[in-house]
């Protein structure tokens, strides 16, 4: 019992076990949920689909991670972002105005690159507001939140921009001869480069200690601003990024839909991961977890046959469930009731 | 139960983990007493208040309020103001944002007929709860545009209106000055001669004789002692909080006062901020130990902030050893060879949730720059030289620093600037709000850096002996300006002379 008391105390356990619980319910509803089988030479099964279709807001999720740490708010552009970055990407590899080219005017690399720097200049824009103007972040990010879609509207001649070109369906989708999608690998990096500025270098203290403390952090030689512009900055380019991403899954920039509602599920899975909105202490491989979490119940949502539009329903009603379930309040609560009853069961 | 009693607590059980903070105390209050709770730092005084209020639930034991039957467990310190236990922290728990007016009534404000809040009667009520308190302010002013010490009384007075048989005060005193001091304790005796019992956990022995009638004793989390004042001489008292013969006081003195470095350390010119400091020299040689003086407010902190670099000079000049330097951020001045030990240390110092490991790295660490992270291996053994150092007491290094007692969050604070080697250490209220074994051992550290390490030391305190004992000159504030420096026959008179400015 007291080992169980222990481990449920461990940082991670709220998440693992919510993916576990997840996962448990779609093992009984279907057992043929885990099975994976390989099709055209590529894995296919709805594991591989949570995996790959979570790589995105795990992305977001990290950059998210930080923002929320460092200052007790949270980045509600970043979705807006992603559409941005994605129409920056092609309208600069289709040229402006071209609303379906085969030939790239400049180098895929140059336009991804581009997508993923208007990210970054997203967030420096954030971080610039929250830090320097000490605007409350997010009313800081509701200004992108905005305009970031609508300027990718403009960028892209208020049209869907396709690019036909075989090379950029890569990145979103498979590169030929390798059975496991490409966003995976793109998750994967973003993740071990954030880890290691965590763990090589003294960022993770500083983030903690100014999220914690700022003013302290200040008197001990820490550069507060700074460091919050940095974690805004960090976000922005994960949001550039994913937006990429997104836009190579479906090879154009449909500047409406892209990253549409992703703010949320990357703030969700932030939460999920038992990191606190507070700010301060924080846990990145269990924002992680939480944005597979998440993903997974919406995979096993339309697995079950409820329609795209009604989903969102079924997500609210499970994370509200979550959420509830890991407040400290609730918590309390709880053990009030216990004790009462105790009480009223020694009087009795 | 007795008529008379108030409050019994027996066999009172508290653990942390990996810290037992009470085994078996006792306390008990009775009606018009004012009981004073002494002890060490750590020894459970906030820890049985918390238990009593319902912020800490207890492990072992029974808590008996006059008027229920039974034993009584509050799970918030809502349930203990139900049932009349209302107490005031050391660090002020009211909302800086909202008005004087309001933090009084907040959770009970007066309402017109049809619900909505009375403005005009709660700031009525208010302005006469202050008068009553002699207090003369502006009661529809943000709470943050008055000094600590106001706010304190205002915690206090809110206590009071609320009809509390109990009132406990935690440390009430530690940022008053003697003015504020002699006020809450007419306040005290006011509400002792209505029957109510009065909590006043403190660290200054004069104030305990001057008000209390019974005293309690914990050491290390077990009841000492209950003592009636009479019978309690101080050094008896001390022996009991101690557990041994105290240390004498005296046994501090500074020594080779004769003999000067010639080097000076930190050479300022003109500095000031505006507002907040006007134009000051300052002026301190290697291996010297200065004070600034003044009263609550004078611009002592504002001083030593400036120098540092917390609030930026916006005026004059600053050599460190020699060379013109331009501090624009703390990190400047860490850089140069500066350390600053910050008044308030909730707001100021502790990285709350961090744990004294990185609490005390954390200054070292940022001189180091982000990209050269002190390795983990480096880190530890830091960690633990300095907290058998300055016998920190905490469960481990990895214990978050607010699970620790006020003077052990400081000496995790001081650790954080000796990890720096510092040239020039700024101690500003290192003693506040810590007992009195501890004090010592800070004083007794100034010294000893000064002497062995040849750090120049600013030593800033309320206390004027504790400066008297340590510092070979002081400079004197008033009115957020510099007004002098005395540098012999320094007694407590003159200091204080000095403080006052007599007729102007």
């Amino acid at each position: 019992m007291d080992n169980l008391k222990n481990l449920t105390k461990k940082p991670l356990f709220l998440p693992i076990f919510c993916m576990i619980l997840v996962l448990l319910i779609n093992l009984i509803k279907s057992p043929t949920f885990f099975s994976v089988s390989v099709n055209n030479g590529v894995l296919y099964g709805r594991l591989i689909d949570i995996i790959n279709r979570g790589s995105e807001i795990a992305i977001l999720a990290v950059g998210q991670t930080l923002v929320v740490a460092v200052s007790a708010g949270t980045d509600i552009s970043v979705g807006s972002v992603m559409s941005l970055s994605a129409c920056s990407c092609c309208m600069l590899l289709a040229g402006y105005g071209n609303n379906s080219v085969s030939t790239l005017v400049v180098p895929m690399a140059v336009g991804m690159l581009f997508g993923v720097l208007m990210g970054g200049v997203c967030g420096a824009f954030n971080g610039a507001l929250v830090a320097k103007l000490k605007i409350q972040p997010m009313v800081a990010t509701l200004i992108l939140f905005t305009a970031a879609r609508a300027i990718g509207l403009l960028l892209c001649n208020n049209q869907i921009t396709y690019i036909r070109y075989e090379k950029y369906k890569y990145l979103g989708n498979f590169i030929p001869g390798c059975p496991i999608p490409t966003p995976v690998f793109v998750a994967i990096i973003v993740i071990i480069i954030i880890a290691i500025l965590l763990r090589k270098t003294a960022l993770g203290l500083y983030i903690q200690s100014v999220g914690i403390n700022g003013r302290a952090a200040r008197i001990s030689g820490i550069n507060s601003d700074v460091i919050c512009f940095i974690c805004y900055l960090i976000c922005g380019i994960c949001a550039g990024i994913a937006g990429i991403v997104a836009s190579s899954r479906i090879y154009s920039a449909d500047s409406n839909n892209i990253g549409l509602n992703f703010e949320l599920d990357a703030i969700l899975a932030v939460a999920l991961g038992g990191n606190s909105l507070g700010g301060g202490k924080f846990n990145l491989a269990g924002s992680i977890i939480g944005a597979y979490t998440i993903q997974a119940i919406t995979t096993t949502l339309l697995a079950m046959g409820v329609s795209t539009d009604k989903a969102p329903v079924f997500k609210a009603i499970i994370v509200i469930i979550i959420v509830v379930v890991q407040a400290p309040a609730f918590k309390s609560y709880m053990a009030a009731r216990k004790a009462q009853r105790a009480q009223v069961k020694e009087a009795a | 139960m007795d008529e008379n009693l108030l409050i019994t607590m027996r066999d009172i059980s508290k653990s942390f983990p990996g810290v037992k903070a009470l085994s078996h105390a006792q306390f008990t209050l009775r009606k018009g007493e004012i009981h004073a709770l002494m002890g060490e730092n750590g020894a459970g005084k906030s820890t049985l208040i918390k238990v009593l209020t319902g912020v800490y639930s207890l492990d072992a034991g029974e808590i008996h309020v006059a008027g229920f039957d039974g034993p009584v467990v509050n799970h918030s310190t809502l349930e203990a103001q139900e049932k009349g236990i209302a107490t005031v922290y050391q660090e002020v728990n009211l909302c800086p944002n909202l008005s004087v007016a309001e933090n009084l009534f907040i959770g009970r404000e007066p309402k017109t007929k049809i619900g909505t809040i009375n403005w005009r009667k709660m700031n009525k009520r208010a302005k006469e709860i202050m008068d009553g308190l002699q207090i003369n302010i502006d009661v529809t002013m943000a709470l943050e545009n008055y000094s600590l010490a106001i706010q304190q009384m205002i915690a206090i007075a809110r206590a009071v209106d609320m009809d509390c048989k109990v009132l406990i005060l935690d440390e009430p005193t530690s940022s008053l000055d003697d003015n504020e001091v002699e006020k809450l304790f007419k306040v005290m005796k006011d509400l002792k001669n209505k029957g109510v019992g009065i909590i006043f956990v403190t660290h200054f022995l004069e104030q305990v004789y001057a008000v209390c009638d019974t005293i309690t004793v914990l050491r290390n989390g077990e009841f000492t002692g209950e003592y009636s004042v009479e019978e309690m001489p101080r050094v008896k008292l001390v022996a009991a909080m101690l557990g041994k013969d105290f240390d004498d006081l005296a046994s501090i003195k500074k020594e080779g006062t004769g003999e000067k470095s010639d080097e000076v350390v930190v050479d300022a010119k003109g500095l000031s901020h505006k507002g907040k400091i006007k134009p000051f020299d300052f002026e301190i040689r290697k291996g010297e130990v200065v004070g600034v003086t003044g009263l609550l407010g004078s611009g002592r902190s504002e001083m030593v902030r400036c120098i540092y670099g917390a609030d930026r000079a916006q005026t004059g000049g600053l050599k460190v050893k020699g060379k013109d330097i331009n501090i624009k951020e703390p990190l400047d001045a860490i850089k140069a060879g500066m350390g600053y030990l910050p008044d308030d240390r909730k707001a100021d110092g502790c990285i709350g949730d961090l744990s004294v490991r990185e609490n005390i790295i954390l200054a070292l660490q940022a001189r180091n720059g982000i990209f050269k992270k002190i390795p983990i291996s480096k880190q530890n053994e830091l960690a633990d030289k300095f907290i058998d150092m300055l016998q920190i007491k905490t469960a481990s290094r990895e214990t978050p620093i607010n699970q620790l007692s006020g003077g052990n969050q400081q000496k995790v604070i001081l650790a954080r600037w000796l990890c720096t080697h510092p040239d020039f250490l700024i101690l500003d209220e290192p003693t506040r709000g810590i007992d009195i074994g501890t004090k010592t051992e800070f004083q007794k550290l100034a010294l000893k850096f000064a002497e062995e390490d040849g750090m120049s030391i600013v030593f800033i305190s309320s206390e004027i002996e504790e400066m008297l004992r340590t510092c070979t000159r002081m400079y004197v504030m008033r009115d957020g300006a510099q007004v002098g420096e005395i540098s012999s026959e320094m007694t407590q008179e003159s200091v204080m002379a000095a403080i006052a400015g007599g007729g102007e």
